[in-house]
């Protein structure tokens, strides 16, 4: 492995760290879930990668997502919205506006010609519209989120559910499964509600086609085929969604000046 | 009005309060000190002028702790056609200030808990809830407030202002003078101006009756003048913006704002706005801007985050950032030119009728784009307030079309102008770091 630049991405749910070569191909990548001594958990992910490599000495690190103040392991520290936005445009290899659905917020961005940000909008104080109302709900109904896409893509039918607030959703559900209605609908409806704060979103920084996705919640395959029938696009995935803020991270600290 | 009550006043104000506070200013003066969590590596020092502004603010509380039983108390809104009231001698209490002291006091959580514990709800504006809380409880940062004797209020700024002052019409059982001022879609008619004008004049006999003598109109006159020659310097002191380095920013205009909109109509403000503008002059032949190493510059939609002033100072001061004109602080100003003691309750009718809060969001969006390029800046943040309804609508318009139809980057930050409650630090620290990414790439 030939690594000469790293990125770590703490979010809120799991921490992500990618290794690129000098063509900027991801090496290597680890993600675990976010433990709250972080700084404890990057030396572990290091120590991971010092194990299939021989040396990481020189090598910078650029951190990023909501715990990036936190790497002290880093040499600087960029928001996601700039990770996010170099990773998918390097991956995909256009513009266009990036949804990104994380575990404690979502983000529109719209990436320009030179994949440069040139707007973006975030959720406002609110779990709705991110995966943490997903995460929160599938517990409800005792689905694993892993399962929650597949279960609701079965589903004949839809029920709608109108909080957009995560805590009377889940009063919400909890009421429709007392008076029998199946998983199955319910969480189609629930994926739809979701996918309509964050269409919100996009379309508050005016969408500019094509629409890509990133970010953990995007392997949900309801997600993908939500947000394409309430925006009537075909939607654009990198290869590894959620890797895609580590990786932007890593690209932006391989062209760091150096010192 | 009584013997004791004004034997207390002169007491505590003339003999002891005011001399106090200006051996305080001096001092301050002649051995001005940094505040020690100050970033001097990032913002320039405090301006000298605050040790006046201090004791400014401060005296006038003061005035108001023991204004009962020797003057008459008025209570009016921040758009209040107050120059009435201070020729009829009153001493005038703006709730909302008192407000602002208590956002950047951090007591507003405390105090409007008071006033949700009666009922009002979250919903309404954290000034309002604090002002009735503060009513309730007594609770206050400022010592002790007065009792009015009359309120006035003006629906120049906002609708909420109607139900509030109704509210403590009826707690205080005192006159409510409502000056209802049609809003401005594109021009005000001839016929709207002459029904404020209308609205002004019917409010005198009110308040002389409070006061206890007759309103002298020559004084009347004088007082438009040192309102209008106020509101012109204070014009001048953000114009000053226009350099580079800006002199100030607006985290610092917030705080030097509160003669303008409390301390109209009085020859000290006017004195006070000329030393201000002097000491701006001073810093520009010197080269000193408010922020050490400005490279960017923004524009500052919408009423202060009171109880984070120097954490936005200084988290964009970081990055070169400075902030330099706000609509804000521009409405204090702006109207100036409309005031003629010529023409007394025609020219307050006009200047009270035009606020950029009772005219169209169109005329909000050419604001911005007239001082984005008057002051050369590279962005817009655009104070979402949760509190401020009148202010924030249309927001997310201007926004766009800022950026649409000028190229300006703008953004949309979610607060609240008084209560913390409504403030996520993580959140907009998050946004505040990728639109400076943004504005850097």
């Amino acid at each position: 492995m030939d690594i000469v630049a790293l990125g770590i991405d703490v979010g809120s749910t799991t921490v992500k760290m990618v290794a690129i070569n000098a063509a900027e191909e991801i090496v290597w990548d680890h993600l675990e879930a976010v433990d709250p001594r972080v700084e404890k958990q990057v030396d572990s992910f290091l120590n991971k990668l010092r194990e299939e490599t021989n040396s990481l000495a020189g090598i910078p690190l650029i951190a990023t997502g909501y715990g990036r103040n936190l790497v002290h392991q880093a040499v600087k520290k960029v928001t996601e919205i700039t990770c996010h936005a170099k990773g998918v445009y390097r991956q995909l290899g256009h513009g266009g506006t990036l949804v990104d659905i994380g575990g404690q917020d979502s983000k529109a961005i719209v990436i320009g010609d030179q994949g440069q940000v040139i707007d973006f909008a975030m959720n406002d104080k609110c779990a709705a519209g991110t995966g943490r109302f997903l995460e929160n709900t599938a517990a409800r109904m005792r689905v694993p989120i892993s399962e929650m896409g597949a279960v609701a893509l079965s589903a004949t039918g839809e029920v709608t559910i109108s909080s957009t607030c995560t805590v009377f959703a889940e009063s919400e559900i909890i009421s429709m499964l007392a008076h029998g209605v199946e998983v199955e609908p319910i969480l189609l409806g629930l994926h739809r509600s979701l996918i309509k704060r964050v269409v919100a979103m996009v379309r508050s920084v005016g969408l500019v086609t094509p629409l890509l996705l990133s970010g953990g919640v995007v392997k949900n395959p309801a997600i993908r085929k939500v947000i394409e029938d309430e925006i009537n696009e075909q939607v654009f995935l990198p290869e590894h969604p959620q890797l895609m803020g580590a990786y932007g991270a890593a690209l932006l600290a391989l062209n760091l000046p150096t010192s | 009005m009584g013997i004791n009550d004004s034997l207390k006043y002169y007491w505590n104000v003339k003999v002891v309060g005011q001399p106090f506070l200006q051996w305080q200013r001096w001092q301050a003066e002649r051995h001005p000190k940094i505040p020690s969590r100050w970033r001097t590596d990032i913002l320039s020092p405090p301006l000298r002028i605050g040790a006046r502004t201090k004791e400014l603010i401060s005296r006038h509380y003061l005035e108001g702790r023991y204004a009962n039983g020797h003057r008459p108390v008025a209570w009016v809104t921040s758009g209040g056609p107050v120059e009435i009231l201070q020729a009829l001698g009153f001493y005038v209490l703006y709730p909302e200030n008192h407000g602002a002291v208590c956002g950047v006091r951090r007591v507003v959580v405390d105090i409007s808990t008071e006033a949700e514990n009666a009922g009002y709800s979250t919903d309404i504006c954290s000034y309002a809830r604090t002002d009735i809380g503060s009513v309730l409880s007594g609770k206050t940062p400022v010592g002790r407030l007065p009792k009015p004797d009359l309120l006035l209020a003006c629906t120049n700024i906002c609708q909420t202002v109607l139900h509030w002052y109704r509210v403590l019409a009826k707690h205080f059982n005192v006159p409510l003078i409502l000056i209802d001022t049609p809003f401005v879609y594109t021009e005000a008619s001839d016929h709207a101006l002459e029904y404020v004008k209308k609205q002004l004049e019917n409010s005198i006999p009110v308040a002389e009756q409070v006061a206890g003598h007759t309103l002298d109109y020559r004084r009347l006159q004088e007082i438009i003048q040192l309102s209008k020659n106020a509101a012109e310097l204070w014009l001048e002191i953000i114009g000053r913006g226009r350099h580079h380095p800006a002199p100030m920013s607006v985290f610092d205009q917030f705080i030097h704002m509160a003669p303008i909109v409390e301390m109209r109509g009085k020859q000290e403000t006017v004195d006070f706005y000329a030393a201000l503008l002097k000491e701006l002059d001073e810093n520009i032949s010197k080269g000193i801007g408010a922020v050490r190493n400005e490279r960017k510059r923004l524009l500052w939609d919408n009423l202060p985050i009171w109880y984070r002033l120097r954490y936005l100072a200084e988290n964009l001061g970081e990055h070169g950032i400075c902030v330099v004109a706000s609509t804000y602080t521009n409405a204090w100003g702006e109207l100036a030119p409309l005031m003629n003691k010529e023409k007394p309750l025609e020219s307050m009718a006009k200047t009270y009728t035009y606020p950029i809060l009772n005219q169209g969001t169109k005329y909000k969006l050419d604001t911005m784009k007239r001082m984005v390029e008057k002051f050369q800046l590279d962005g817009v943040i655009l104070h979402s307030d949760r509190s401020c309804k009148p202010y924030s609508i249309g927001q997310i318009d201007q926004r766009n079309l800022l950026i649409q139809e000028y190229g300006i980057p703008a953004l949309l930050l979610e607060a609240d102008h008084d209560d913390p409650r409504a403030y996520a630090e993580e959140q907009v620290a998050s946004r505040l770091a990728s639109f400076v990414e943004m504005l850097e790439s």
